[in-house]
């Protein structure tokens, strides 16, 4: 499906929800802010310790974690503002840009 | 039975409210619409109501706790002047947007500066374009019945839009007069209770209000909200209708005094229509055909029903009491005069500016106003179209 028609925004003045509503939870999901970004950080799995110091300080909840790992990034939601890039002791985060 | 009392504006505000019942009630105090929370929370006191009264650190703040209790599934309401009004600029257009029910009890009072704590219009003319519906009274006892008509109005269905009920500082807010009450039982029948179909504090739904709506889907969210507005005539209308049933007095968009063949006119807001009335019989007593539309929806604003109320008249005097220095006159005028040009209109029209920062207006001020209109009828021009009124030359 087209993903504009999708996220509604190809709705009639008379279907838009009233207000503006959103029906339904979690819907932040659905918006790829991800887009935002100029530069994002890569994930260097060789160096990582798995301290997960990264994940927390992430404001995008863009670091995955699955059984107690953390998995490359959610490139759909990071904005690369490289936050985590500073808080890695392995020097497993790599941005441009950022020592 | 209704009881007969007699009441100051802000008294009759409460004691509706107080006979509502509402929800939730978060205040700042400011003159001089300061005793509507003030009486209100002495009924709190008293066990009168069960409302939650939350006490705020500013207008800013009461009208968004306002909101985000309306948006959670409550009745709510606050009640503001001048300033106060001046400061939910913001909040206002959220809650209109977000088509939230909603009640702001406005005493009109002027907006600094200079510094003034007297009647104009001039807070509620600037938040005209907010997309609230406001409703203005003549006296004490239509303060009080649009009060009770207000919930019906803002909540009905094809509606769901914030609702202001104004009357004019210190004239009516403070002044006593005689008042017919209705029991509290007629009132709680009328208004009813409050069943929001959407609201946040609903387990069985998970939902989400004032989101970001970017370009794609902002200008068809003012769409729809404009639908809304559309519908609010008729709802008034109707819920008039039903007022009328218990109480007797009718309300629709404006009250026609004298106008059946009348061939000069004065439209105002408000107070003034009442010293308006006076002048009118005294030169009525004297054979001229005078008459007055007191305006009492003014957002929507009701151009075809009001140029089809002056359609006999051969000049009109739109009476402002804001400037809006447009150089042309008042915001009513403007509306006036651009519903007589849609209806092809022949009278001639003339805006006043009068009662800035309370100002008072006699009933000899009034009745220069006819004087000048006669004038225009005679020379066949308006001449200035942007006059002022009680002002020292």
């Amino acid at each position: 499906m087209d993903r504009a028609v999708e996220l509604g925004a190809r709705v009639t003045w008379r279907e838009i929800n009233e207000g503006t509503m959103v029906t339904g939870g979690g819907t932040s999901r659905e918006f790829n802010t991800g887009e935002w970004a100029v530069i994002k950080p890569t994930f260097e799995a060789d160096k990582c310790r798995q301290c997960l110091l990264c994940v927390p300080v992430c404001p995008d909840s863009s670091i995955p974690v699955k059984d107690m790992k953390r998995l490359d990034f959610d490139y759909d939601h990071c904005k690369g503002c490289g936050i985590c890039v500073k808080s890695c002791p392995f020097g497993a985060i790599e941005m441009e840009g950022i020592e | 039975m209704a009881t007969k009392d007699r009441l100051s504006g802000n008294e009759a505000v409460a004691f509706a409210l107080k006979q509502i019942n509402p929800d939730v009630f978060p205040a700042f105090p400011i003159t001089p619409s300061t005793e509507i929370p003030q009486n209100f929370a002495t009924y709190v006191s008293n066990g009168e109501v069960d409302t939650e009264f939350i006490t705020v650190e500013s207008e800013h703040s009461s009208m968004s706790a306002a909101i985000a209790a309306s948006a959670a599934g409550a009745r709510a309401l606050t009640a503001t002047s001048s300033c106060g009004l001046a400061y939910m600029f913001e909040p206002l257009y959220i809650a209109s947007s977000d088509r939230l029910p909603l009640l702001l009890a406005v005493v009109n009072r002027a907006l600094t500066g200079p510094i003034n704590i007297n009647c104009d219009h001039s807070d509620s003319m600037g938040v005209r374009e907010s997309g609230w519906i406001q409703l203005y009274a003549e006296n004490n006892q239509e303060a009080y019945d649009n009060l009770v008509q207000a919930y019906r109005i803002s909540e009905n269905p094809a509606v769901r839009l914030p609702i202001m009920v104004c009357q004019d500082g210190f004239i009516t807010s403070h002044a006593v007069q005689n008042i017919e009450l209705l029991e509290d039982e007629a009132v709680k029948n009328f208004v009813g209770e409050y069943e929001p179909e959407h609201y946040l504090l609903n387990r069985d739904e998970v939902m989400a209000i004032g989101s970001y709506g970017v370009s794609d889907y902002y200008m068809e969210a003012k769409r729809a909200q404009a639908e809304a507005m559309l519908n609010v005539p008729s709802v008034v209308l109707e819920v008039g209708k039903d007022f009328e049933a218990i109480s007797g007095r009718s309300y629709g968009f404006f009250e026609e005094y004298k106008m059946e063949d009348a061939d000069r006119a004065v439209v105002v807001i408000g107070s003034a229509a009442g010293t308006g009335k006076d002048a009118v019989d005294m030169l009525r007593e004297s054979g001229e055909k005078v008459g007055l539309i007191k305006v009492r929806m003014y957002r929507p604003f009701p151009a075809e029903a009001l140029a089809g109320a002056l359609k006999g008249v051969k000049a009109v005097a739109v009476l402002d009491r804001a400037e809006s220095y447009t150089n042309c006159g008042g915001p009513l005028g403007a509306d006036v005069m651009a519903a007589l040009f849609r209806a092809r209109s022949q009278a001639l029209a003339v805006n006043y500016i009068y009662g800035l920062g309370g100002r008072d207006i006699t009933v000899k001020d009034f009745a220069k106003v006819y004087e000048d209109l006669a004038e225009v009828v005679r020379n066949d021009s308006a001449g200035d179209t942007y006059r002022y009124l009680g002002v020292r030359e």
